[in-house]
């Protein structure tokens, strides 16, 4: 009690000894600390500010304070609950963090122990460079067009301005088929009987890419295959002339091989091209400065290409004078035996998975 | 075809010297844009400045051996030294080539002073072949015999590349296209390159003295062609008091770097002027020629004769083509009394080979034509330098002058050697039963640019024209040009290009000596839009859906063995080769399956065996397909494309097959393509060949009336797949297979695998199956109810006949029919089984009421039960 009046403009002094307001609070809060799960922080709790806590026991002592005390004491007390809620309120997140975790470590599952199941399978190499081949030209605004493997003699040398003991028969061997006539059917040595069908479809202007199997009577080596693949190419139009070729070839080739790859021409035979040419690239290896691969010229060879002959105009029925072409191929194996470096084209027709899963 | 450097230079000064790389290089740069590839560059010679000449002092014998000799040398530096040596052929006096110990061989061997029986070598004397001269490899080369004691009359110690007049030298190994035979020669190479370059040009002619001969020509023998179709012309000259003498050592030392034998100054003379002007002859010794002139005839079926090489070769044997009888034979050189002596343009015989002996010459050099020559050497296989050069075609006005050019080097050899010259008869024997005329063509200046994209004058195409043969002049009156082509000119083209004879030949020879290099590029657009069409998207598309399912993409050869494709069950209407490379791999395959189980058992074979492979390809029968292009009517042997996929991973069978088909069918959009299932028993072995009867099934999808929707190339034979009953119903076309590989099969290819799926597909008939329409069914917002259904079904009846008439009954309120579970067994009696199916129903306006669902549940039942043996399983 106060033994001096006190003015009554002064608050009375907390009705609550503060220590032993300590005392509660550092008795639950080490209790809640100390909760090691759920249940013993709820036990924790009830001790802390269940109804037969010490807490409990102020508060109802509240009621029996002075009004003018009771509002500093309801305070002490709200401010006291406010701290253990906290610290409750904290033991539980941390017991709930801890649950989680070990929730999760029990789900643990060790990514790199999977054992292996079959994967995608891959595209054959050839398919591949084919494909990308083809979608060059496509996006040139060519047709991709194609042609049977089993062709007449008409077709695969005649139309083609290569006419009986024409000497580039003998250079090329072919696979005769038997149909009961002597040499009228084959195996087509080149795609460049599509030429001849595409002229004679008889839709002028052409701008079309062939690629296809094709067949000669080479004995297998690591250069050679007796069935290979080539793209071939055709372009008639009004004015077509050589230095479109040139151009075209200058098109597609850094965007097949690379910006970095540079083409060229030189003169060749091709009974079906005239002025016939050989097209060579830059050497992608040495970026020409000359290597092995590219014989140390800095230049591999890549295809023939040439004019449309006007012959093979004049066996489809197409005027050379108000038409002229170009025409080129390459083949698309060895394309992908220089790019990926393969040392042996038998490999591509071996299909050993662990060839073709590299691809 | 080889090129010596010092030999090009014999006919234009080019710059190029064989020590200075840079300058190599730039010559092959030049002959590579001249359409002269070099495919490489030989160096020769570089040994021979250690070589010098030497004179044989004294011979003696070495104690204890009796095939070597002590030689003693004049080495010319004011010394003599010792060789042991254990050549036989030369005599003290004569001037030979000795190199130094320490000293280098062309080609590398390097010389050691030896010591042998106690003598000290310090050199070697050489034999030609040990300087890259001649094939002697057993005697030395004996530069001069002046006889014992005699001053040697050369200068001793020079070196033997000065001696010959030939340094280090280059070889361009040079690659000719077939249609430039004037490149097979000297002359015509380095032509080319003289235009190139702007140099002069000149064949070399030797001032050369013959003595006067006392007979004409046509005294001495004579030349007749029997058969004009095989020889245009043949003609014989007559030497007489030929010595037969090693040739001079340029030429045997050009014929060595040209790869070729020296052998006498009269065979050589005939290969060196091959090779210099590109015209084969052909010596005879007139006295064993049997009688003194020649025939060229075609060969009577089964005539024989040894050629030089002593093979016996029989001509006209080749079965002959139709009516053209007398083209498809061979052409025969026959003496005056009709004996062969020679097969035309190939190999001369060996009876009237030259020899030692020989002292008068025949010297025949004609103008046989090339297809005759080409067919006769491919009847006798027999490819000579004279065949090449016939086949590609020889300078018809070439022929006088090449055969006058072998008596000069004949003459020339004797000169050599000390002899008096050969006795040269006057006149030619000649038989022309065709003139040459040269081919004049109108050149039209705007033509050759517009072809070109250039803008070359007119002068300026004469200019580049005129240095490699043509003549070029103002048309000649009356010649017709088509309309308003001033400026045209004639261009008479050169005898020797047997490859020009329209303007866009000559446009292509301005184009090379222009330079392709120098024609500027131009773009070239397409006026389309490019896309891939149907069938190739398709062909990608399945390809990544197989890929996606594990499959890795094979390829397999098209030429396969029949015995391969029996194994998998194909052994009918095969396309056979005619004439295949291997007798086991002789014809086309019929489907892709042999293939693939090769590369299975290749795999396996590497202990990889469990895997999927696929392939995209064509296949071939021989139900014949009319090929209609007006043109001609030809039978064409049926080719389609197909693909198979093998399914061989550990756990894969039938089942696998199934499941990678639904994929291909849902990732592709296609409908209305079923599994139709027959009867093993039924099944004739058609389209399902190779497979397992009771577990494979054809993939049908319905005929859209009368066939012709086929599509693409290939699809020959109506609604089978090549063989008679090989389609599942009338009305229906087959797509492909789908199932197991046959047992029987999978152990024919001796593979481990106890089940290996399969699908195949027909890629063009998959094309134009029915595809997923455009427009979207709208989707319920309503909840859905489902019903599942067990029916116990006869064994007979497929699931998909019960599947289909549940969809039939459901209406469109059924959302999805979904097989769930098939059960065999208890509570089932034998030959059935209970298959169990699961029905969602959903209205697009509103939630099924349960009346509404146990009506359309009714619905089911009674139409399965009343259309299939099937009954609800309790
Ligand atoms: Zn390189």
């Amino acid at each position: 009690m106060a033994t001096e009046p006190s003015p009554t403009t002064s608050a009375p002094s907390p009705p609550f000894d503060s220590t032993e307001l300590a005392e509660i609070e550092s008795e639950a809060a080490s209790r809640i600390d100390a909760a090691a799960d759920i249940e013993a922080l709820e036990e924790a709790e009830r001790l802390a500010v269940g109804k037969r806590s010490r807490f409990a026991l102020l508060y109802q002592q509240l009621r029996s304070f002075d009004p003018a005390v009771r509002k500093g004491g309801g305070q002490q007390l709200q401010e006291l609950r406010r701290r253990l809620d906290e610290a409750l309120e904290r033991r539980r997140a941390a017991l709930s963090a801890e649950e989680r975790a070990s929730r999760l470590l029990e789900d643990r599952l060790d990514l790199t122990e999977v054992m292996s199941s079959p994967l995608q399978g891959h595209l054959h190499v050839v398919t591949q460079v084919r494909e990308e081949l083809e979608d060059v030209f496509v996006g040139m605004g060519y047709e991709v067009a194609e042609g049977p493997e089993i062709e007449s003699d008409w077709y695969n040398f005649e139309a083609l301005n290569i006419p009986p003991d024409h000497p580039a028969r003998s250079s090329v061997d072919t696979f005769f088929v038997d149909s009961g006539q002597a040499e009228t059917l084959l195996l087509r040595t080149h795609t460049s009987p599509v030429q001849i069908h595409l002229l004679e479809r008889g839709r002028l202007p052409i701008y079309a890419v062939v690629p296809g199997r094709v067949y000669r009577r080479d004995t297998p080596d690591a250069t050679h295959l007796p069935v290979f693949h080539q793209l071939e190419g055709l372009v008639v139009d009004r004015g077509v002339s050589f230095g479109d070729l040139a151009g075209t070839i200058e098109t597609f080739v850094p965007a097949i091989f690379g910006a970095s790859v540079r083409s060229r021409l030189r003169p060749g035979y091709f009974p079906f091209t005239e002025p016939s040419a050989e097209f060579e690239i830059s050497c992608a290896i040495c970026d020409g400065s000359g290597c092995r691969t590219c014989s140390g010229t800095g230049w591999i060879e890549l295809g023939g290409c040439g004019m449309v002959h006007p012959a093979v105009f004049e066996q489809t029925g197409v005027d050379p004078e108000e038409w002229s072409g170009f025409a080129f191929g390459f083949g698309i194996d060895r394309l992908a035996i220089m790019r990926h470096g393969i040392a042996d084209l038998r490999l591509l027709v071996e299909n050993d998975v662990r060839f073709l899963e590299q691809f | 075809m080889r090129a010596p450097l010092s030999w090009l230079k014999a006919f234009t000064p080019l710059a190029a010297e064989a020590r200075h790389p840079d300058s190599l290089q730039e010559l092959s740069e030049s002959l590579d844009s001249l359409g002269l590839v070099v495919a490489g560059i030989e160096h020769v010679g570089e040994g021979l400045d250690e070589v010098v000449l030497s004179q044989v002092l004294e011979i003696s014998p070495i104690d204890g051996a009796d095939r070597i000799r002590r030689v003693l040398v004049d080495t010319g530096d004011g010394r003599t030294t010792d060789v042991v040596c254990g050549a036989w052929n030369f005599e003290v006096g004569d001037v030979v080539p000795f190199i130094r110990a320490g000293g280098e061989l062309p080609g590398g061997i390097r010389i050691e002073k030896r010591k042998m029986r106690g003598v000290t070598s310090n050199g070697m004397l050489c034999s030609p072949a040990e300087l890259g001269l001649a094939g002697d490899r057993a005697g030395l080369m004996i530069v001069a015999r002046p006889g014992a004691g005699q001053p040697p009359g050369l200068d001793l110690g020079l070196a033997m590349s000065e001696h010959l007049g030939i340094g280090h030298d280059a070889v361009f190994d040079l690659e000719v296209e077939a249609n430039r035979p004037d490149c097979l020669s000297m002359s015509g190479i380095a032509r080319d390159l003289a235009a190139h370059y702007g140099l002069p040009f000149e064949v070399p002619e030797q001032d050369v003295r013959f003595s006067p001969g006392s007979s004409p020509a046509g005294d001495l023998g004579s030349v007749r062609v029997e058969t004009p179709e095989l020889c245009l012309r043949l003609t014989a000259r007559v030497m007489r008091g030929v010595a037969v003498v090693p040739s001079p050592a340029y030429v045997q030392r050009r014929l060595t770097l040209m790869g070729m034998r020296p052998i006498n100054c009269v065979v050589d003379a005939s290969n060196y002027v091959m090779l210099e002007l590109g015209q084969p002859t052909h010596p005879y010794d007139i006295e064993q020629l049997g009688g003194r002139g020649l025939v060229a005839r075609a060969a009577h079926r089964g005539e024989s004769i040894v050629t030089l090489d002593g093979e016996t070769r029989f001509l006209g044997t080749r079965p002959v083509r139709g009516s053209d009888e007398l083209t498809s034979l061979d052409c025969l050189i026959c003496n005056a009394n009709d004996v062969p002596v020679g097969i035309g343009g190939v190999i001369g015989g060996q009876a009237s080979e030259i020899s030692d002996r020989t002292t008068s010459v025949l010297l025949e050099a004609a103008l046989f034509l090339p297809v005759a020559v080409a067919r006769t050497s491919r009847s006798v296989n027999l490819r000579t330098e004279a065949s090449l050069r016939f086949e590609r075609g020889v300078d018809p006005e070439g022929v006088e002058r090449a055969s006058l050019r072998v008596c000069q080097l004949v003459a020339e050899a004797a000169a050599a050697a000390g002899l008096p010259a050969p006795e040269l008869a006057p006149g030619l024997l000649d038989d022309a039963p065709a003139t040459f005329a040269r081919a004049r063509v109108i050149v039209r200046p705007e033509r050759v640019n517009a072809l070109l994209g250039t803008d070359i004058g007119a002068e300026q195409m004469a200019g580049l024209l005129g240095p490699i043969g043509y003549l070029v002049a103002p048309p000649a009156e009356g010649v017709a040009t088509s309309s308003g082509d001033a400026g045209a000119f004639e261009a008479v083209v050169p005898s020797w290009r047997p490859d020009v004879s329209r303007e866009v030949d000559v446009i292509e020879d301005i184009a090379r000596m222009f330079g392709y290099r120098k024609i500027p590029p131009t773009e070239r657009r397409s006026p389309y839009v490019g896309r891939l069409d149907e069938v190739q998207l398709l062909r990608r598309r399945l390809r990544r859906v197989l890929a996606g399912l594990g499959a890795h993409e094979a390829w397999t050869s098209s030429i396969v063995s029949p015995a391969d494709q029996a194994r998998a069950g194909l052994s009918e209407d095969l396309v056979r080769l005619s004439n295949p490379m291997v007798a086991e791999e002789s014809v086309l395959r019929a489907g892709l399956m042999a293939g693939l189980m090769a590369a299975l058992r290749h795999n396996s074979g590497h202990r990889r065996p469990w895997l999927r492979l696929f392939e995209v390809g064509d296949v071939f029968s021989l139900v014949p397909l009319l090929a209609g292009n007006g043109r001609e009517e030809l039978l064409l042997p049926d080719e389609r494309e197909r693909l198979a996929l093998v399914l061989a991973l550990e756990d894969d069978d039938a089942s696998s097959a199934v499941h990678a088909w639904r994929v291909v069918q849902d990732a592709l959009g296609i409908v209305g393509v079923a599994i139709e299932q027959g009867d093993p028993e039924e099944s004739s072995r058609g389209a399902l060949a190779g497979l397992h009867l009771a577990r494979s099934a054809r993939i049908c999808m319905p005929s859209p009336e009368a066939g012709g929707a086929d599509g693409g190339a290939g699809n020959g034979s109506p609604a089978g797949d090549g063989s008679p009953g090989g389609g599942a119903s009338a009305e229906s076309i087959l797509v492909g297979t789908v199932g197991e590989v046959d047992l029987d099969v999978v152990a024919a290819f001796g593979l481990p695998h106890r089940r290996i799926g399969w699908l195949e597909l027909n890629v063009n008939r998959l094309a134009s199956a029915p595809r997923r329409p455009v427009v979207v069914a709208p989707v319920s917002r309503y909840p859905s109810s489902d019903v599942d259904l067990a029916f116990v079904v006869d064994e007979s009846v497929p699931s998909y006949r019960v599947e289909e008439t549940l969809r039939q009954a459901a209406t469109a309120l059924c959302e999805s029919i979904e097989l769930f579970d098939v059960y065999r067994g208890t509570g089932v009696p034998d030959g059935r089984r209970s298959l169990a199916f699961r029905l969602r129903f959903c209205a697009l306006d509103h939630t099924l009421n349960d009346a509404e669902v146990a009506s359309l549940r009714r619905r089911c039942i009674d139409a399965v039960e009343g259309a299939l043996p099937a009954t609800l399983r309790g």
